[in-house]
């Protein structure tokens, strides 16, 4: 029998009806994750044709991307959302009430980011097919599940039969080994792979990340890695069940329990890529090339080490990107100023990511003048943090403490920058007008983040976790 | 879906690379809850300048090119988020088919499902019809090629059932309900 990757595994179990040169595979998923923005236009359809959600149970809801995160606009309910968001989410309550599916909205004690909530209940789980209305949906894999974004028109598919038409895609391996160097993070880690093979370099492809350097990561990393899978052009990143995903998913809500539990994890060890499987690409790279990153154009391959100089614009493009972003070429973004610091979004707004930040901020200030933003990624994280008391070390620091939501990840809810405005920014996108028209995004790890917003500059996070002296 | 079976039209060319779904649809025009006017937000931050006004130095703002229906893109257009607001939005103002060297994928899954077609060229094809804004070209979806100028056909790829969905209008969510019966048993077996 030929070696078989993790890919090929999960694919293999899902099948209802093979590919064959005239018909994509029609593919069984086995979690649909939903949220206000990309399902209205498909629920309108199901509707009008009178079809039913085939799988309520299997279906996820949450509310996130247009919601407001600033505790007094939160607190008004209705009133505090912008007009058109506010008639979104009406429409989303109302689509999941009349189609029974169950909604974690605003005060739900379960409610955050999609991908943030979808592991945190236990729901996304290795080897499962996991779908969302959302590119983001690579941020799954991190538990060894299939999982990957899709278009509106097909998440109508997925309401309605539970499949997708889907052909295989190809495999990529890339191998990180060895230890990271101190203040270098899983965010450092991914902005390095996306300036090294570029992003489009994996389009087409399913990332599978392997090695030491991956295996020694705890869920929390292994989601911020593979969460910007799309980022480097793929469309699902993979990391192998193994005793810390166990870990991880064990008395989660909706993970399996008592025996179930134990033939699951049964299953889940056999899913790891046969030893000789074979990639359609391979990349190796070694953890100690890796500094801690930060981008400095309007795409997310744009990143550099953090003392590095930017580099020389070639091409058009990358003039146009540079002049957006009002930066010369031949100096380091370090010591640049900035506006705002957002800690927030898929990417870094987990458990792990606050507590890496607040240990920079503890006992510090925020640079007068500068706004930072810390977002929970779920309401279950927000009172996590609270118990542990770090709303307080960021707000002493002078720092909002925000709700759960997307909030300055993109600007659809009211948490935006001014135009020309430098936001150091832990989400996973940096293009033109992302967190606001004419606002400048750089792109770096909570660290990072956190040390910028009390240098109120560009900070090398390394020169506060190694004296502690800002 | 209505079919797509031939394209004639003059070109507009965006020649950068790396054309995000955020420039061609803004995030803030995500909040809509139909496809009504959605064409609106069409690379909103580049076709208007900050106080609302016509930016005339965009293409698809200049009297020649307004009409087009093939827009000619740099490289991996429409990578980013996967909001089909995008091909939406450049299909309600016009546009049936992009002409790049690489798509993301989420994008070309997209524009497929909605009569919006990219077309992959290669390097040497692709840079000619960079230089040559406004070249006329007509695309046989059925045959799967372009023909520029009245020159030589290119074919180009294109996945084989999202064209004959494209071609003959079928709806693939029709298609997919059609398969119930397999569905049941794969669901009943999986117990
Ligand atoms: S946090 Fe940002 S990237 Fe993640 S789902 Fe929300 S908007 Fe998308």
């Amino acid at each position: 029998m030929t070696a078989k990757s993790m890919l090929d595994k999960v694919w293999e179990r899902h099948v209802v009806v093979p590919e064959t040169h005239q018909t994509p595979a029609i593919l069984y998923i086995d979690l649909h994750l939903i949220h206000e923005v990309t399902t209205p236009q498909a629920f309108s359809l199901l509707r009008e044709k009178g079809i039913p959600v085939r799988r309520p149970d299997l279906t996820l809801a949450t509310l996130d991307h247009s919601i407001p995160t600033r505790p007094e606009l939160v607190a008004k309910g209705y009133e505090g959302m912008q007009p058109a968001a506010g008639k979104q989410v009406r429409q989303m309550v109302e689509n999941c009430e009349e189609f029974g599916i169950p909604l974690r909205g605003p005060g739900n004690a379960d409610q955050g980011i999609v991908h943030v909530i979808g592991p945190e209940l236990g729901a996304s789980q290795p080897g499962k097919t996991i779908v969302c209305g959302d590119s983001h949906t690579a941020t799954h894999g991190a538990l060894g599940a299939l999982a990957f974004g899709i278009g509106t028109t097909e998440v109508g598919h997925v309401l309605a039969t539970q499949c997708l038409l889907q052909r295989k895609p190809r495999s990529m391996g890339i191998t990180i080994d060895g230890p990271l160097s101190p203040g270098v993070t899983a965010k450092d880690v991914v902005l390095f792979v996306i300036s090294k093979i570029g992003v489009s370099g994996g389009t087409g492809h399913v990332i599978e990340y392997r090695g030491s350097t991956i295996t020694g990561l705890s869920m929390d990393e292994r989601m911020t890695i593979c969460n910007m899978s799309i980022e480097a052009g793929a469309r699902a990143g993979m990391v192998a069940p193994d005793q810390v995903t166990f870990d991880y998913l064990k008395g989660r809500p909706m993970a399996p329990a008592g025996e179930d539990w134990d033939k699951a994890v049964q299953q889940w060890k056999a899913l790891a890529s046969d030893p000789d499987a074979r990639f359609d690409r391979e990349v190796l790279i070694d953890a100690a090339e890796i500094p801690p990153m930060i981008t400095f154009g309007t795409n997310p391959g744009a990143g550099i080490g953090i003392r590095r100089e930017i580099p020389e614009p070639v091409g058009a493009a990358s003039r146009k990107a540079l002049e957006y972003m009002g930066l010369k070429p031949g100096r380091p973004l370090y010591g640049q100023p900035v506006d705002i610091v957002f800690i927030g979004s898929c990417t870094n707004s987990r458990l792990g990511d606050l507590q890496a930040a607040a240990e920079v901020v503890k006992g510090r200030k925020v640079k007068s003048g500068v706004r930072m933003l810390v977002v929970p990624g779920s309401n279950k994280i927000k009172l996590a943090a609270e118990e542990l008391g770090l709303d307080r070390i960021f707000t002493d620091a002078g720092a909002e403490w925000h709700e759960a939501g997307c909030s300055m990840c993109l600007g659809m809810n009211g948490d935006i920058a001014a135009p020309g405005q430098y936001v150091v920014s832990t989400s996973n996108r940096n293009f033109e007008g992302r967190q606001g028209p004419g606002a400048r995004t750089l792109l770096a790890s909570p660290v990072t983040a956190a040390a910028s917003a009390i240098a109120g500059a560009v900070a090398d996070p390394r020169s506060f976790l190694t004296d502690g002296a800002a | 879906m209505h079919a797509l079976k031939q394209i004639v039209s003059h070109t507009a060319v965006l020649p950068q690379a790396d054309i995000d779904t955020d420039q061609i649809i803004p995030a803030r025009y995500l909040t809509t809850t139909s496809r009504d006017g959605i064409s609106e937000g069409l690379f909103y931050d580049w076709r208007f300048a900050a106080d609302g006004t016509e930016n005339a130095d965009f293409v698809l703002n200049q009297a020649e090119y307004r009409d087009a229906r093939v827009l000619v893109a740099g490289d991996n257009f429409g990578c980013g988020s996967s909001r089909e607001h995008a091909p939406w939005a450049l299909k309600d103002f016009g546009i049936d088919a992009v002409i790049s060297t690489r798509f993301a994928d989420i994008f070309s899954s997209n524009a497929l499902k909605n009569g919006l077609l990219p077309i992959v060229v290669d390097k040497k094809a692709h840079e000619w019809l960079l230089d040559h804004p406004g070249a006329r070209v007509r695309v046989d979806v059925e045959m799967a090629t372009l023909t520029v100028d009245d020159g030589p056909s290119l074919h180009f790829e294109v996945e084989p059932f999202a064209q004959y969905c494209l071609v003959h209008g079928t709806d693939q969510l029709g298609f997919l309900m059609g398969k119930e019966e397999q569905i049941a048993a794969f669901e009943k077996a999986r117990k």
